[in-house]
């Protein structure tokens, strides 16, 4: 077993927005009872003599947490790298300059359109124009810029525009990521799932932009694994490299985890140390033992780990199955009539989405969303 | 990356960590260790005293000298190769002049 370089700080799930493809829990009333500064220091400490090196601050928004600042300082102080992944929604000059000398390394934020209503719709609040003044500042303290934009069947044949956005607000890195179909985006997958017309046409302008601005610009681009022929090594195998902390202390393999059968474990209850070793939602897919056929014999084993169990559960009802992804699945076709779906219908932008509420009374109390009608641009 | 658009550095070259990533050092690995916002190069043997050396003024060939007076054994090449590996990551930039 390696020790894990990655610790998911989830600090909160507050969120100003409520973007349709949240990858946050559904029942967001569970995580009410937030770790205080204190826990979080002892995590952080926990987290970095196991051998963590990096510290993603996220959420939720992290900025609706007060102590933001002290947690980063003792982040840095612990020699860890600090990234913070933001909406921006409360990063005003004041409050960058204090994370700044709190010694934060990184800033990520997120755009859902190069299109101020666009944008705006996804994220379903007004955002767009504060978002920018926010990498404005970003880029002013002299921090490193990734830009991270979430693409989708109703945003994808804009990206074009969104990596010049990009390069306009001069990011290092811009992060496109084709959304992933867990939580809320589960509700949403038909209105989300690309065609592979538009796939293919995203590729070539993504392959000339990287081309263009090698020099300048980083670009990441994630394939949605739907269209793959074999799963993605899902966080680099289970509980292997990374760690997820919740907002009330709940530790995980990865942030989508919380929905699988598996009993809790918490840095309420136990050290990290022990629970990275021993806790069942640590083990239960760690290695290759737990692996079903097709998986089992697969050369490929060790190069994709079977895919995602969070997946294999979404589809199957069964985390321990093949990812249903890979074409080898005999539950692929699971994946492969939400494709041809996707393919049979030429309508792109009109496909209602259901925007994700960030209160949490509104989803424990089991109303039913109102379902928000998004226009093609 | 692309094998052509790879970028070979050669020894005029004047390498530098670049700006978002970190070189620090693991007490839990006893590993030097770069750090980049999303990925984590762990460095073994010399690589440590070579990122260390790079700081924009000094060129590849004077690092490599460096490193032969510190130690005896040092292959043609491996600084340029390791540096090179690091550029295409984007862990190392390459400062003009």
């Amino acid at each position: 077993m390696d020790s894990p370089f990655g610790l998911l700080a989830e600090l909160t799930y507050r969120c100003p927005l409520a973007c349709p493809y949240c990858s946050n829990p559904l029942n967001l009333g569970d995580y009410a009872d937030e770790l205080d500064t204190g826990e979080w220091r002892r995590v952080l400490r926990e987290a970095r003599d196991l051998g963590v090196l990096q510290c993603h601050l996220s959420g939720g928004e992290p900025l609706a947490r007060r102590d933001l600042a002290e947690i980063v300082a003792q982040a840095h102080d612990l020699g860890l790298y600090t990234n913070l992944v933001t909406s921006a929604f409360g990063l005003s000059r004041a409050k960058a300059e204090q994370l700044r000398a709190a010694g934060l390394d990184h800033v990520q934020v997120s755009i859902q359109a190069d299109e101020p209503a666009l944008s705006d719709r996804i994220a379903g609040t007004p955002s767009f124009h504060r978002k920018i003044e926010a990498m404005r500042v970003v880029k002013a303290l002299g921090w490193p810029l990734t830009v991270n934009v979430v693409l989708h069947r109703q945003n994808i044949d804009r990206v074009a525009d969104v990596l010049a956005l990009a390069e306009q607000v001069g990011a290092d890195r811009v992060e496109l990521a084709n959304t992933q179909y867990y939580g809320w985006a589960w509700r949403n997958r038909a209105a989300l799932l690309p065609s592979r017309a538009q796939l293919d046409a995203a590729e070539v302008v993504v392959r000339a932009a990287r081309n263009r601005l090698r020099d300048r610009m980083e670009i990441i681009y994630v394939l949605p694994d739907y269209y793959s022929r074999y799963p993605k090594p899902c966080m680099g195998g289970w509980a292997a490299r990374q760690l997820t902390v919740t907002p009330n202390g709940d530790v995980l393999p990865c942030p989508a985890a919380q929905s699988l059968p598996l009993p809790r474990a918490s840095v309420r209850e136990d050290p990290l140390d022990r629970i990275w070793a021993e806790a069942p939602v640590m083990t239960a897919f760690r290695g290759t033992d737990w692996m079903p056929e097709p998986c089992r014999s697969c050369d490929r084993r060790e190069l994709d780990f079977g895919g995602c169990r969070c997946q294999a559960f979404q589809l199957t009802g069964d985390a321990a199955r093949t990812d249903p992804v890979c074409h080898l699945s005999p539950d692929h076709s699971l994946v492969s009539q939400a494709v041809e779906a996707a393919n049979a219908d030429s309508r792109t932008g009109d496909r209602p989405l259901i925007p994700r509420p960030h209160r949490a009374q509104s989803v424990s109390t089991g109303a039913p969303p109102k379902t928000a009608k998004l226009r093609t641009q | 990356m692309d094998s052509k658009t790879r970028r070979e550095v050669s020894t005029s070259d004047r390498p530098r960590l670049a700006r978002h990533v970190r070189l620090t050092f693991s007490e839990a690995r006893q590993r030097h260790i770069l750090l980049h916002p999303e990925t984590v190069v762990v460095l073994r043997g010399s690589g440590a005293a070579i990122l260390e050396l790079c700081d924009g003024r000094r060129t590849v060939a004077e690092i490599e000298t460096e490193l032969r007076r510190r130690y005896r054994d040092v292959p043609d090449d491996e600084v340029r190769r390791f540096l090179t590996g690091l550029v295409a990551r984007r862990c190392v930039e390459i400062t003009d002049g």
